[in-house]
């Protein structure tokens, strides 16, 4: 795994990409050796917060040395991240986690499933699927983003790399319903997932891959404090006992983001 | 220049150790933080069998620190010994193991493991997490009580002891005498300071385990004072810790009585910290002409 480093980045761009949710490149080393899936902790300048906002890499660019965060302002921290022009320079952590098993579509109709603010980091993965070859080529890649309303912030870009289907709750966009309801109207061809979004998504994905025999690997999310794995603050449930502390109890920020649903108890 | 200081006959190259619970064994800071240049790696609290700790939301930031509800999940002695001992190993610098029990024979069975560990310099004992229902703080909050595990521990223990004593006391200087005249080499403080917060917008507490103990820079003021005080209260060392972030900070500590620091929730901050913060020592040391660090010793 590549060496995590705490720098100041570049900031190259940043934009509105839909109401409340940003789009920003920044420069840093870290991009050099970034996996789908991984994260940075991301630091505000304001001295009363002390932890790092950790925040999925959207996508990469190895060339530029850059990679792209797409975060909603929810709170204090995302709030000062919006007001970033090109060239100030902010304080990232990184990379973090584990990232997806890309490996694990190898032959396969692989299907990335992402909900709200889960779909950045399922951009790169798609992309990283759609330019595999050879053996580890998969037979198709699809895309099933789940929406609350015409907001579909990032679908557009979906459209590069995989076949996409849109879930919207209020049925502005795509089939009206869940992701899991889309991946059903549409047969959404399947036989490995790779998901990020909320518990709920999650568990429905975990259900549905379950019912059918699927492979499924979920991105999780937890409240944070060292995003290195030394507080123990981020864990989750797993059905057998975690190499770390041995007690069922996996590190999200270390051991995951991704998990392979079957380990989980969710 | 001499930054080497002394506690109960055991020499540290510095006094910059890391605060329990935020460094792991070292092993997640590796990649930022050359271990060898420590003072002290102090681990992650240890009970005789793994822990599982508490349900999630564990942590939570507050204005100036965070809040923690971990519950000292651990992996036990076994895996401890095996694993992180072992990694410390190849490191030339200064081990002291954090110990944790619901019971006074649960500390005692760890602490009857570990002598015969020749890795480990001493002993740190926590009676002092807030975090769980049973033993730890229990321990650390009336004097009687600390009394009798201080001098039930020493009797068994191989290594100096340190008692790491709690802030949410009435009297300070109370429980650090209790443990000195029970036989303690030496006490840290402070551990975190219970605290609450609550979640406005979903009407639900912060954390699962509702309460959890506050670090970071926030509470500094507080520890200053209380190192301050327990070290005045007795001879014995003292290690201060709480919301150091810098060099400037260690030296406040040392000036109000310490022996040594130990750098916790800034690790999250910047895993650097330590370093910086030994750093730090040094650039103050060479401006104010200071020989020796353990001239600044509760100098005001
Ligand atoms: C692995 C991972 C990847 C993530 N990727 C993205 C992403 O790509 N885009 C995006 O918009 N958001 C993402 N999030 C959520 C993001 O971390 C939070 O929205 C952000 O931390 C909020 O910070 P704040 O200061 O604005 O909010 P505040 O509420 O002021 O933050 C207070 C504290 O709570 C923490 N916090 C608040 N909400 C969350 C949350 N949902 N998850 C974890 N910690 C939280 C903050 O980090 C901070 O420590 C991700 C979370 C995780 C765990
Ligand atoms: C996440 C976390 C875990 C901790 N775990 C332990 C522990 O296992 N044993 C212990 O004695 N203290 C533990 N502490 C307390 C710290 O060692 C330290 O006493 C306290 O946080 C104050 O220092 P700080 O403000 O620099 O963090 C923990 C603190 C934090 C933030
Ligand atoms: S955030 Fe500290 S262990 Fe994951």
């Amino acid at each position: 795994m590549s060496k995590k480093i705490k720098k100041e980045a570049r900031v190259i761009s940043q934009r509105m990409l839909s109401e409340g949710i940003y789009d920003m490149w920044l420069e840093t080393p870290i991009a050099k050796d970034v996996k789908a899936g991984q994260f940075v902790g991301v630091y505000p300048v304001n001295k009363a917060t002390l932890l790092p906002r950790p925040i999925s890499i959207c996508e990469v660019d190895t060339e530029k040395s850059a990679i792209r965060l797409v975060y909603r302002v929810v709170g204090s921290g995302t709030a000062e991240f919006a007001l970033y022009q090109p060239d100030d320079y902010i304080m990232i952590l990184g990379p973090l986690g584990n990232g997806f098993p890309l490996d694990k579509a190898a032959g396969k109709r692989a299907v990335v499933i992402g909900g709200g603010i889960g779909v950045p980091p399922l951009l790169e993965t798609a992309k990283r699927l759609s330019a595999m070859d050879g053996s580890d080529k998969p037979a198709s890649v699809s895309a099933v983003m789940g929406y609350r309303n015409s907001d579909t912030f990032l679908s557009d870009e979906f459209l590069n790399f995989a076949k996409l289907f849109i879930a919207s709750e209020d049925g502005s966009v795509g089939t009206k319903g869940n992701v899991i309801d889309a991946m059903k109207a549409c047969d959404v061809p399947c036989d490995v997932i790779f998901a990020c979004g909320p518990m709920p998504m999650l568990k429905g994905i975990s259900a549905f891959a379950r019912e059918r025999g699927i492979k499924a690997y979920l991105s999780l999310e937890e409240r944070m404090a060292c995003g290195v794995g030394a507080c123990l603050g981020c864990v989750c449930k797993t059905k057998s006992v975690d190499e770390h502390s041995h007690v069922n109890n996996a590190r999200i920020c270390t051991d995951g983001p991704v998990f392979d649903a079957d380990d989980l108890d969710l | 220049m001499n930054t080497a200081v002394e506690i109960a006959g055991v020499k540290f190259k510095n006094p910059v150790m890391t605060a329990s619970g935020t460094f792991g064994s070292g092993m997640e800071y590796a990649d930022f933080v050359d271990l060898n240049k420590l003072g002290a790696v102090v681990t992650k609290g240890v009970a005789s069998v793994p822990w599982p700790g508490n349900p999630v939301p564990r942590v939570t930031e507050v204005y100036g620190g965070m809040l923690n509800a971990i519950g000292l999940q651990n992996p036990g002695i076994d895996v401890f010994i095996e694993r992180d001992l072992k990694f410390l190993e190849s490191y030339d610098t200064g081990v002291i193991v954090n110990v944790c029990g619901k019971t006074v024979e649960e500390y005692l069975e760890v602490v009857e493991r570990l002598g015969e560990e020749k890795r480990v310099d001493m002993l740190e004992i926590n009676v002092s997490c807030p975090n769980v229902k049973e033993g730890a703080i229990a321990f650390g909050q009336n004097k009687d009580a600390l009394f009798d595990i201080t001098s039930r521990i020493k009797k068994v223990a191989k290594q100096p002891i340190i008692m790491k004593l709690s802030p949410n006391v009435t009297s300070i200087s109370e429980m650090a005498k209790a443990a000195e005249a029970a036989g303690a080499d030496a006490i840290s403080l402070i551990n975190t300071i219970t605290g609450m917060k609550i979640d406005i917008h979903k009407r639900k507490f912060a954390l699962a385990n509702k309460t959890g103990g506050m670090s970071g820079p926030a509470i500094k003021p507080v520890a200053v004072r209380m190192v301050y005080e327990a070290s005045h209260a007795v001879k014995i060392p003292v290690i201060g810790m709480g919301g150091i972030a810098t060099g400037e900070d260690a030296i406040e500590f040392i000036m109000a009585g310490a022996t040594a620091v130990a750098v916790g929730a800034m690790n999250f901050h910047d895993p650097y910290a330590t370093e910086n913060v030994l750093n730090g020592i040094i650039e103050y040391m060479e401006r104010y002409k200071v020989e020796d660090i353990n001239e600044l010793r509760g100098i005001v």
